[in-house]
């Protein structure tokens, strides 16, 4: 029970996060050049998403769950620990923040220096810029799907979960026809990337013939722990960071 | 042509799965492995899987860091 809502939180934070993204990209199209083509091309990508995880959920499903596991749970470690990463140097000064504005202003200029582009109806730059940025961030949605789905048994569970999370920021997003700067995605950033890695190395374990204590309890211990460790690593980087700038500007002769 | 999109199918697919640090991968791999032998031979793995892990991403952290 703990497990499916964890499984469903993971699901749904994972797919807010990258709609977030792929929000700001539609809606700089939709500014710049016309709702149409986008919308169109948010719509195809989305389609072609869902054949994604229609055809390869049913597939996963046949293969024997512990190869699974260990294929998958070890993906799920290795992309948690490159989203955990880049939160810890986010959280911890080393990279800049995500900035949704600033990557819709950049979005709005490249719209505005492509040209008209329109061409029976359909503004192709709209459209493939749409459908590209819903794509690509929608693939990863699509992974988390189908491994936090296949590992744990339920491939609905997860969708349900990824739909509510696209549906939450879509419905947030037309209301307020902005991009959605004031989310907290760099937070969110950092969850997902302790939820991807927690469970990656839960079922990656049991894929190598661990043994967990307590058996599906200690996948929270393991989530409470990846999470307390990831953000002792900010704290020290922090304070490394500081230690850093005192330093240089001790060198400088400034006070 | 042909070539050219194997090409790059391949490296949208190592850096969507590898990204940025190769490390990563290789250590979650090298970490399973080891992991599965001491099981092999009767040693419960499950604290040295849970900390190899933590243990690789202090590194990597810090290698970005240090860049």
């Amino acid at each position: 029970m703990t497990s499916d809502v964890l499984l469903l939180v993971g699901a749904f934070l994972a797919s807010a996060v990258e709609m977030v993204e792929a929000l700001t990209i539609v809606f700089a199209m939709g500014v710049t050049r016309g709702w149409r083509s986008p919308l169109i091309g948010s719509a195809v990508a989305l389609m072609v998403l869902g054949v994604i995880v229609a055809i390869l959920g049913p597939l996963l499903a046949n293969i024997p769950l512990s190869p699974l596991r260990i294929v998958i749970g070890g993906l799920l470690v290795i992309f948690g620990l490159q989203w955990l990463r880049k939160a810890i140097l986010r959280a911890s000064g080393y990279k800049a923040l995500h900035d949704e504005n600033a990557i819709f202003a950049r979005e709005v200029e490249e719209a505005k220096a492509a040209g008209p582009g329109v061409a029976s109806g359909m503004d192709w730059y709209g459209f493939t810029v749409a459908f590209k940025g819903v794509l690509l961030e929608g693939l990863e949605v699509a992974f988390i799907v189908l491994t936090f789905g296949t590992s744990h048994g339920s491939i609905p569970l997860a969708a349900a979960g990824a739909v509510a999370g696209l549906v939450v920021v879509g419905l947030v997003g037309a209301v307020i026809r902005a991009p959605l700067s004031r989310v907290p995605e760099n937070t969110m950033k950092f969850a997902v990337g302790v939820m991807l890695t927690g469970f990656g190395i839960f079922w990656a374990g049991e894929g190598v013939q661990v043994e967990w204590p307590g058996g599906s309890i200690a996948l929270l211990a393991v989530l409470l722990l990846v999470f307390g460790i990831s953000w002792g690593y900010v704290l020290l980087l922090r304070q490394q960071r500081a230690a850093h700038q005192a330093d240089r500007l001790g060198s400088l002769g400034v006070k | 042509m042909t070539m050219r999109y194997v090409k790059n199918f391949g490296i949208f697919w190592y850096d969507f799965i590898v990204g940025d640090d190769w490390t990563i991968a290789v250590g979650v791999v090298a970490i399973m492995v080891i992991s599965f032998l001491l099981e092999q031979v009767g040693v419960p793995a499950w604290w040295f899987f849970f900390l190899a892990i933590c243990g690789l991403l202090f590194y990597t952290v810090k290698r970005a860091a240090r860049d």
